[in-house]
């Protein structure tokens, strides 16, 4: 029998969607995709693009998703005019998964929502934070507006098989230690090229008690250490998450256990404390205790990295019965429509209201400097969002610092940038 | 094909958003991306580069988003061709796809500097630095870039793949 050669979850995923019983590091492949994506502001080139590619129909009507959300509900005239460029399309080559203002969220917080991404898939997106999808253990990456024409044309597209990083995480984490700490810390550690071509597969004791949403953030920022894809190992979790959403089958996918990686880095979680990352790049990580006194005038929570359930649960628990201070504004954005219902539900919308905070319909918005919260000259903004490069949210001159939905809310409140346990009561 | 250009020159981690801030992505026009590009960065870009100009940068040039907007407002800012020391992945696949030569050559990158003049043969990779006289060899493309380099971007590549599987 000839021996079996060792592959990681990249390399399984990808060999299986070829049909190849192994694939190298470094091999060129065209690869079938399970699902493409586009938005509002990638999708019109797109579609330029598409147009020029001379075909009549798309690959399957029931694998594109389509989702106005950058600069949606339309922020002006031209953001109207790529919204409906995006709408005749998607109308007109049937598009099953377009998904209108009012039954939308932000990409990356619906696909995986919707069950429309899966354990074992290949996505491709019009969007860097496409590796989100990794958290279900999708083999998921960001490609531009022509790599995706020619995907939705031939269902498709060209890929280099990356070697990958495994990051081992372990140990007890601390109070208020969510999956944003877990990966501003990791980024702060291989910097924002740190996983620069590569796959980063996410595992450890610590990593396997994680929830979905927590892993959903993780493997978003992937993206902002240069990494391809940042998957999880499909478990129980995965499987809970997965199951009651799913509407087609899926291949969950693990690497084997004697697969070679690049790198492995093991990190004590333990030693991890609520982090926050300084502008102007997300590499520039510090522990709370080390942030000093960083006066605020606006808090941000949601997006595609922090805009999900326990997000806003999280936010709401230190909001409750407390006041935004008189200098900050506070914009709390839901991913989806159905966490902005769960929220309405539950009573966490009249938390944010009381408190004095925004509480906005699905969008991305204030994330990169679009509109609902944009920054001025000199501004400061704690934002649970994942870029804060110079400009990213408004103003050359105005700054952001990136954390998790905790220390979002609590320095809400506090005015400057702060943790939970800083609130008293 | 070899291209002779005056340098702009840039450090590590430019992001795309640097190259064309996220406000101006409600359009696709050429011609208004290019009048924004760089901006934020360097406020002389717009008002001085010249067709046939070239940017040369330090490490992961083009990082962030995914956008497409950053290479074509690139290109059609006139800018000829991007060297750098290492390029983020999802920029390196945009340059090729909509036809921006770009090189990874991390001796050029660092020794070159604003306003030098660059000459380069793109088939053979070579750099030559015209104010130092130095020559620099940069990464080769693997095969299937040169193919998509040749086709002139993957549309037309693409074009030319299903025309061969439908004839
Ligand atoms: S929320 Fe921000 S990072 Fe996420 S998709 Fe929208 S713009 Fe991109």
């Amino acid at each position: 029998m000839a021996q079996r050669k060792p592959m990681t979850m990249a390399q399984k995923i990808l060999a299986a969607h070829t049909g190849r019983e192994h694939l190298s590091v470094g091999e060129l492949v065209d690869v079938p995709v399970d699902m493409v994506l586009a938005n509002d502001i990638t999708a019109p080139i797109a579609i330029n693009e598409f147009a020029r590619l001379g075909v009549d129909e798309v690959f399957d009507r029931e694998r594109i998703a389509l989702v106005p959300d950058h600069f949606a509900p339309n922020k002006d005239i031209k953001s109207a005019e790529q919204c409906k460029q995006m709408r005749e399309f998607a109308q007109r080559y049937g598009i099953v998964h377009y998904f209108e203002v009012g039954r939308m969220g932000i990409e990356h917080a619906l696909l995986p929502q919707e069950g429309l991404v899966l354990p074992g898939d290949v996505v491709v997106g019009a969007d860097s934070h496409t590796c989100t999808y990794g958290a279900v253990g999708a083999f998921a990456t960001g490609m531009g507006s022509t790599d995706i024409a020619v995907a939705m044309a031939t269902g498709s597209i060209w890929m280099r098989v990356p070697s990958t990083i495994k990051i081992v995480y372990s140990g007890e984490r601390r109070p208020w230690v969510g999956g944003k700490d877990l990966i501003l810390h990791t980024i702060g550690l291989i910097g924002v090229d740190g996983a620069r071509y590569q796959a980063i597969e996410f595992c450890g004791p610590a990593i396997e008690t994680l929830s979905m949403d927590n892993r959903l953030t993780m493997s978003n920022m992937a993206i902002e250490a240069g990494a391809k894809a940042g998957m999880f190992a499909p478990d129980a979790i995965t499987e809970a998450y997965v199951s009651s959403r799913a509407k087609r089958s899926c291949r969950p996918t693990c690497a084997d256990a004697d697969a070679e990686y690049e790198r492995v880095i093991e990190i004590d979680v333990s030693a991890i404390e609520p982090t926050v990352s300084f502008p102007h790049l997300p590499s520039n990580a510090r522990p709370l205790s080390q942030v000093g006194q960083v006066k605020i005038d606006q808090a941000v929570i949601g997006s595609c990295t922090n805009g999900r359930w326990e997000d806003l649960v999280q936010a709401a628990e230190i909001l409750k019965g407390r006041q935004v201070h008189p200098d900050v504004r506070c914009i709390v954005i839901p991913g989806t429509q159905e966490i902005y219902l769960e929220a309405v539900r539950g009573g966490l919308a009249e938390t944010f209201v009381r408190a004095g905070a925004v509480f906005s319909t699905p969008t991305c918005g204030p994330c990169l400097g679009g509109y609902m919260g944009v920054l001025a000259a000199g501004e400061r903004c704690i934002s649970t969002t994942n870029r804060n490069f110079v400009g990213r949210m408004g103003h050359v001159d105005s700054e952001v610092y990136l954390a998790g939905p905790a220390i979002a809310a609590a320095s809400a409140v506090l005015g400057y940038i702060g943790g939970p346990e800083q609130l008293g009561r | 094909m070899t291209l002779e250009g005056r340098v702009w020159k840039y450090g590590d981690n430019i992001d795309t958003d640097a190259i064309i801030p996220a406000r101006y992505l409600n359009t696709s026009s050429e011609a208004e991306l290019a009048a924004h590009c760089m901006e934020d960065w360097d406020t002389s870009f717009v008002a001085n580069v010249q067709p046939g100009d070239i940017v040369v940068a330090g490490k992961n040039f083009g990082c962030g988003s995914s956008r497409e907007h950053a290479p074509v407002a690139l290109k059609a800012s006139g800018i000829a061709c991007v060297v750098a020391e290492t390029f983020a992945r999802i920029f390196y696949r945009n340059a090729l796809n909509i036809g921006l030569p770009i090189l990874e050559c991390p001796e050029a990158a660092q020794a070159t500097l604003a306003g030098h003049t660059l000459e380069i043969d793109l088939s053979a990779g070579r750099i030559r630095n015209v104010d130092t006289g130095q020559t620099y060899q940069s990464t080769p493309y693997p095969e299937f870039m040169l193919a998509l380099i040749e086709a002139g971007g993957l549309v037309e590549y693409t074009r030319r793949k299903l025309a061969e599987d439908h004839g």
